[in-house]
Parts: C-alpha cells; structure tokens; sequence
C-alpha cells in the first residue's frame, strides 16, 4: 500500500495525553438488546426526520421510522425489532449539545426479526440516485458532527474533488472507537472507502492516521495490499491534537488551507471518518442501514473501560451497565472526547449516531472549579492556537463586548477546540467565552438588520407621507386651476347665489 | 426502565484540566533564581539575602495595602507570588551594600507606581521591577551605584558578617575601623565605561584583576548559574526560547562586529553577555509575560531590540549598564509590536 507523506506540520496544536490505553485493551463488544430503545428522529446535523411509524405499531430490523424531507437530513431506522410505545419529545445528545427531539420510543422484543432478508444493494446509476440511497440509508458522518453524508459528498460534486480522505486520525483524547474499528474491520472500511471514491469520482483517496495507533496503521496496511485497490495510500500523522479536524487534515497533507468561512467541499477535499466509510460497505455490500456505531465508553468511573457496538437509541446507563457499571464516584458524564465533548446531565439519554465516546470521569479527570487570576499575556494560547488566533486578545474584546474588535480578530474562526483552556496558566475558560462572543456577535449582526429593516421602514413610510402631501397639494391646485381667479370665484359664487334665489323664487309662492 | 437513573453536574468544554497556573509558575521562577543567588551570596556578601527580604515584604505590604484602596478582594490576588518574583529581581539589580530603606522604596514603587496603578497583575505596561530600579537609580545614585568586589583570594575585599550586615542595612552603623569606601569598588562595567572615555583599550582595561575570562570576576559565576536558572524555565515550559535568544543576539552581534572593527576602542560580546544585567535581563526580566511581546514575530523584535538598545546604552549612553532602561523603552513599544506583528489567521488571504 502506497505511503502518502504529509506535506506540513500542524499548525499550532499540542500533544495531550491520550488515555486510550483503557479502552483498547479489549476486542470490540457485540452489540445487545437493551428492553427500550429511544431514537431520535433528528441523529444529524440538519432538520429532523419526520416520522412515519405510529405508536403501537411493529417495528422490525432496519425498518425506516423516520423519513427526511430534506437534502440535508436523513432517514432514521428501527435498530431492532419491537413495539413503538412512545413518539415523543425527548433529550438527545447530539453533535455539540444535548437537544430536545422527537424521538420513537421502541420496545424491544429480543427476537431481533429484520424487514427482509438484507441483499446488497447496486448503487444507482445517476450521483443525485446514489446518494438518495446514502441519504436513505441513514449515513451520517460518524466522527462526532454527524454531518449527513450524502449532503457533504454533494458539496464536491461541483467541483473536481482532488482527494478524498477517510479520517482515522482520531486527535482527541479518550476517543478509541475508530481505533478499535480499524483493527477488527480494515478491509471493510477500505471497500466503503473506495465506494465513496468512485461516488465523487475523486482522483485520489488517502487513510489518515495518527502514529500513536500502530496496530491499526498496520490493519490498514495489510487490507490495502489484500485488496490491491489503486489510487489508495496512507499517511501516518504526528499524535497533535487536533490533527484530525477537517480544515487542519486538509492542511497537512495538502498544504492548502481551506478558505476562512468555507468546507473542505468547496475547494474539492471530502473527509469522511472511517466509521462512516465503513456503514457505506456495510450498506452497499449487505443492504444494513445504519443502526448502530461503536462507543468508546471510558473514564475512571467506569469498571470495564472498552468500545462497544451499540444499537442507535439504547441508554446510555445500560450502555455503562453493559461495561461493568459505575465504579468510584463519578463527577462528570461526557459524549465526545474531553477536550470538545459535552457534559450530560443524566444517563437517561439514548446513544445517538453522534456518540462516538462516553468518558464517565473522576474528579481528577476533569477540570476543578477554581478561582480565574488576571491573564498575564504569557501568550501560550496563540501559540498553541490551530486557528492562529490571538485569544489573549480575543477575551478581552469579549470582556469589553466589544464587536468591531472581535470581527477583526477573526473570532469566528476559532474553531473551539479547547487548547487555549488547556494551556492558560491564569486558567481562563476562554473557548466558552468565545462560544458566549460568537452568540453576541449574532445577536448584534441580527440588532443590525433589524434597526436597518426599521430604518427602511421608516424610510418607505416618509416616502409614502411625501408623496400623498405632494398629491393633495395636486388636487387643490387642480381645484383653484378649474375655479380660476379670485374674482372670478366670487363672481362664480355669486352667480351661483343668485341662481339658487332664482329657483326659490320660483317655487316660493307668494 | 433498565438501570436507575443517575445526574451529573454539568460543565462546558473543554474538561480536561489546565496545565499550569499562575502561582506555580511565580514560584518555579523563583527556584530557577535560587543557584545563581546562592553563587551570589558567596562572591558579594549576604546584602542580597536582607535586600529581597525587605523588599518583598514591602512589596507585599504595598500590594495588601493597594488592593484594599481599590476595594479589591486581597486574596488570592496576594497569593499568586507576582509580588514575590518583582521583589528578587529587584534585589537582584541593587548593590549588595544598601540601607534597608533603598529596597523597601524600591519595592513599593515598583508594586504601587508600576502595577497597582495600571489595574495590578497583567494590566501593567512597565516590567514593575525595572520601574522600581529606575526609581531608585534616579532616586539614590548614590546608594545604588556602591557594588562591592568580588570573594576572591587576589582581590583586596571586605564583605560584612550577616548580623554585621544587618546592622548595616538598618541603623547605618559599621564596625568600628570600617568605612565605606574600603568596602565598596567600581564595577567591571564603569570600569569599562570610564577607561574608554579616558582613551584606554580595552585590553588595558581588562587588565585590572577585577576582569575575568569574559566579564567580571565572581559576575561570571552569577551568570553561569543563571544559564542553568533560564535553561530550567525553558524546560519547564515557563519561558519560550524567543526573547533570551532573540536579546542575546541583539547584544552579541553588535558588539561582536564593532569589537571585531576595532577591538581597542569596544568591549567584546563575551563581556556584554556576562557583566551587568544582561543574563539575569535575558532569561528573568525581558521574559516577564505581561510587560512583553505575546505574539511570536513580536518576541523576536522585541528581545532584538532590548539586547541592541543595551548594547547602545552601554557603548554611547550615560549609564554603565542599560538593561533596565532598553527593556522599559520596550515595554512601551509592546502594542504597536503586537498590533502589527499578529499572525494571518488561519484560512485568511
């Protein structure tokens, strides 16, 4: 298998430690029945899907329960078979908060019957047909973001795409769950890989991997050269995080920097994690929508740390149960990785296509409450800045609410991944001042075009006034202009009298 | 349902926890200091000792005292040891031979004018220690200009005992058949300074045994351990190469081509990088965070211009050493630096 080089360091970016020994050290579990299933109708960015089962209906295996009217959603399925009991409003984790959905409440009954026997599927012939079959497969971009697949491939697909990406990089600590897939399913990932190759007609298509995943780089390795797929290599990437965001892979090994404001997309680069290249082979070679994913459920506060298949809907406290349950005193819940996972308040949501990790975390896993001292200007954070921001400054035009002053320090590409925290000796929780900064920022572009459609308004309306005064001030022209002049009205007026006397005279008898 | 339902506090990203924080970083730049003083205690006398004491106590005392003016809750801003640090650097930039007044003013000057009143830790434009040595060079010349020779067997030396010392420092009294002048001696720099100005070469001048290989004897050794003090920080992550390289060069290379020019007339770049305050001003002062350049580019220009304007002062200035004034001059300039020397951002032009 061919070797591809990255072209450049990362920009900015910090080693931080892993803590994906843990999880690793056992095979992936098979997924289990969990007696409830609650699936979100919304599992990707975009709008919801809109359901289509009704409560106290069978559900079976990869039946479709929810439907996408949209090109930027995508169809949601029954992970197994069972009962719907519940269609209702419920809190979801999604791909960067905890949400509140529709979701389809199943009840399962451990027989795990199928809607028909799945057979591979050909994909179709035109690419608006093919990715009508990826949107309607469910397949979303697994990394965490859950961005639908079939919107992002399209992005390219008005642009020559120069490359493809499959993203087994896998940056942020405790996340293990590409890790694992790559090693149990190098080959399948491969195949999907190569579907999703020819689907954009890329010219090229590159694995890439963070060194400190050795075995599965040698996973990858073996099933390329077994497969013989041309135009596929691999390149191993420095463990930095966030080497395996989007715009920083791009850059790496491309040298080319996606234009501020822009997707990959635009400028003919696709990334698409492994995981989701792997539900592409799994759907096209054995017609299985995507129901499930693997979660990496880890942390001091769970007592078998391990990645686990899961059906899409099962929660998350059978998921923990599933691993040995609770051990020691757990003070955080959190999907994603620690650096950019969010906490969750209660174990009661159901994994969703986004649940790429739960960290059940000790206390000294995470960050303390403390005390924040003044910001010293040490400027660590704009070294380790991927973005090449100035945080140091940014926190202070966020302090001041100062717009102007956040607009030219680029605030909005800050891409939030959490390093400046990290590093700040003053210990300033600057990514959440910034997430607070980009809120304000909206709040006053959209204070904008309100006070400007007022201004127009108001504009429009002074026109309007303008125009009737002008218009009157015709008509009483026009008035004077048919009476003529002022002797002449009363004259008119006279004449005018004088006749009305004429006809009283006439009809006065006497 | 299955399991029981269990809650969870909730927080925002990123939850992994912080590196490092303020006071620890004080208190690692206080340790990087601890040889090179200890090395300085043996060559000039146990002065620095009671110097950074009472210096750092009025130090603090001024902080405590200012924060409760500006209705500023006292802790942990008194905690954070910033006050500390300012204190040693200051000490280390007086003479070892001072009444205890000179480091109390100093320290308050330095904490009140320098920092308090431009809104305390991180707010301040001028490295607060430099301020307070300005204040009292301008102040007390002379107080600040009494250095002491260094222990070495050849050189004709009196260094006072501790308790002697203190008394010194605090009721002015020496031993008896002890003045001043038999303690106090020019240093290598003013030597330097003055022989020049006089039409001597600098070899004539190197001459005096007060000279060693580079700079001046015992000062050397000073400077050795404050090599080993700025490497540790380096290491630790504390400091980042930019600025001591950066001044370093600004020092080295200009001295090294007048020297190389016209070795009689110029002090060569060994003895800029161990006289003076050149070594301590490298790895401890320049480096300060607040009063310097945050963004990289500006690091460089900044470090740059502080080794050249010492070497300027020093050369063509009033002053024996300059580090003190270019480092001030500097800390004006950081934000204009910074304002034209920030990155493109990523994915920008």
């Amino acid at each position: 298998m061919l070797k591809f080089t990255p072209r450049r360091r990362l920009t900015g970016g910090m080693r931080l430690p892993a803590n994906k020994t843990e999880s690793t050290a056992r095979p992936i579990h098979k997924a289990f029945i969990p007696p409830r299933l609650i699936v979100s109708t919304r599992q990707h960015r975009g709008p919801a899907a809109v359901p289509v089962v009704e409560v106290g209906q069978p559900a079976l295996r990869g039946e479709t329960i929810a439907r996408a009217n949209s090109i930027d959603a995508a169809d949601v399925h029954a992970p197994t078979s069972g009962t719907v009991v519940a269609i209702e409003a419920r809190e979801v984790p999604l791909a960067s908060a905890v949400v509140v959905e529709q979701c389809v409440v199943i009840e399962t009954d451990g027989a795990d019957r199928a809607v028909r026997e799945p057979a591979p599927v050909e994909p179709g012939a035109t690419l608006e047909a093919k990715l009508e079959q990826i949107r309607a497969a469910g397949i979303v971009g697994l990394g965490g973001a859950v961005f639908p697949a079939a919107a992002k491939l399209r992005l390219a697909s008005g642009v020559a795409c120069e490359l493809l990406i499959i993203n087994g990089a896998e940056c942020e600590p405790y996340i293990s769950c590409d890790d694992m897939l790559m090693r149990e399913s190098a080959k399948e990932i491969l195949d999907g890989a190569e579907i999703l190759r020819q689907l954009v007609d890329a010219k090229e298509c590159i694995v890439a991997i963070e060194r400190d995943k050795p075995q599965a780089i040698d996973a990858i390795t073996a099933a390329g050269e077994a497969l013989g797929i041309e135009r596929l290599s691999i390149a191993e990437l420095p463990s930095i995080y966030p080497a395996g965001g989007e715009r920083q892979l791009v850059d790496v090994l491309t040298e080319v920097e996606v234009p501020s404001g822009r997707f990959p997309g635009d400028v003919g680069f696709i990334c698409q994690n492994v995981a989701t290249a792997y539900a592409v082979h799994r759907y096209f070679r054995h017609g299985e929508p995507l129901t499930r994913r693997i979660v990496t459920v880890t942390g001091a506060g769970v007592a078998e740390p391990c990645n686990i298949e899961a059906m899409i809907g099962t929660p998350i406290a059978d998921l923990i149960a599933a691993c040995g349950g609770y051990r020691g005193e757990t003070v955080r819940l959190i999907q994603g990785g620690s650096m950019m996972g969010f906490a969750m308040g209660s174990d009661d949501l159901p994994v969703t296509k986004a649940s790429n990790c739960i960290i059940v975390a000790s206390a000294p896993e995470v960050r303390r409450d403390s005390h924040e001292w003044p910001c010293i200007r040490c400027g660590e954070c704009s070294i380790v800045c991927p973005a090449r921001l100035q945080p140091q400054d940014l926190v202070l035009a966020a302090r001041a609410s100062n717009v102007a002053m956040l607009n030219e320090l680029d605030l909005f590409d800050c891409i939030e991944c959490g390093l400046c925290d990290v590093v700040c000796p003053s210990q300033i929780l600057l990514t959440q001042s910034f997430r607070d900064a980009k809120e304000l920022v909206r709040s006053s572009d959209a204070r904008e075009a309100f006070s400007q459609q007022s201004d127009e308004r108001y504009r429009l309306r002074e026109q309007r006034r303008h125009e009737a005064a002008v218009a009157d001030e015709q008509r009483r022209d026009e008035i004077k202009r048919m009476l003529g002049s002022e002797e002449d009205r009363v004259e008119a007026i006279r004449a005018a009298v004088a006749r009305g006397r004429e006809r009283k005279g006439e009809t006065d008898v006497g | 349902m299955s399991a029981e339902t269990a809650r969870f506090g909730v927080k925002t990203a990123p939850h992994s926890p912080p590196k490092h924080a303020v006071p620890v970083i004080m208190r690692r730049v206080l340790y990087a200091l601890v040889p090179a003083a200890a090395c300085y205690v043996w060559f000039f006398g146990f002065g620095l000792v009671i110097n950074f004491l009472v210096c750092a106590a009025a130090s603090v005392l001024a902080e405590a005292a200012m924060l409760r003016i500006r209705g500023r809750p006292i802790q942990p801003a008194l905690g954070d040891g910033s006050a500390v640090v300012t204190a040693a650097l200051l000490a280390f930039s007086m003479p070892p031979l001072v009444p205890w007044w000179v480091p109390a003013a100093g320290g308050v000057s330095a904490i009140v004018l320098a920092k308090q009143l431009y809104g305390g830790l991180g707010k301040n434009l001028f490295n607060p220690a430099m301020v307070g040595y300005a204040i009292l060079l301008l102040s007390f010349p002379v107080e600040m200009t009494r250095w002491v020779p260094p222990r070495m067997g050849d050189i004709d030396y009196v260094h006072l005992e501790p308790l002697a010392h203190l008394a010194y420092a605090f009721t002015g009294t020496l031993p008896p058949e002890l003045g001043l002048d038999a303690m106090t001696r020019a240093t290598p720099l003013d030597l330097v300074k003055e022989g020049l100005r006089s039409g001597q070469t600098f070899t004539e001048i190197r001459a005096n045994s007060l000279f060693g290989d580079f700079g001046g004897r015992g000062w050397e050794w000073v400077g050795n351990f404050l090599i080993l003090g700025g490497l540790y920080l380096l290491s630790a992550g504390i400091i980042r190469w930019h600025i001591p390289i950066a001044m370093l060069a600004g020092l080295v290379i200009p001295s090294g081509l007048l020297f190389a020019f016209d070795p009689a007339g110029y002090a060569g770049p060994g003895f800029h990088l161990f006289s003076g305050a050149a070594l301590l001003g490298a790895f401890f002062i320049a480096t300060d965070p607040v009063s310097a350049a945050a963004t990289i580019r500006g690091r460089l220009i900044y470090g740059c211009s502080i080794g050249f304007l010492t070497f300027a002062i020093r050369t063509w200035g009033g002053y024996p050493d300059g580090v003190a004034f270019a480092v001030l001059i500097m800390n004006a300039a950081v934000p204009l630096i910074d304002r034209y020397t920030r990155p493109r951002v990523f994915g920008h032009g």
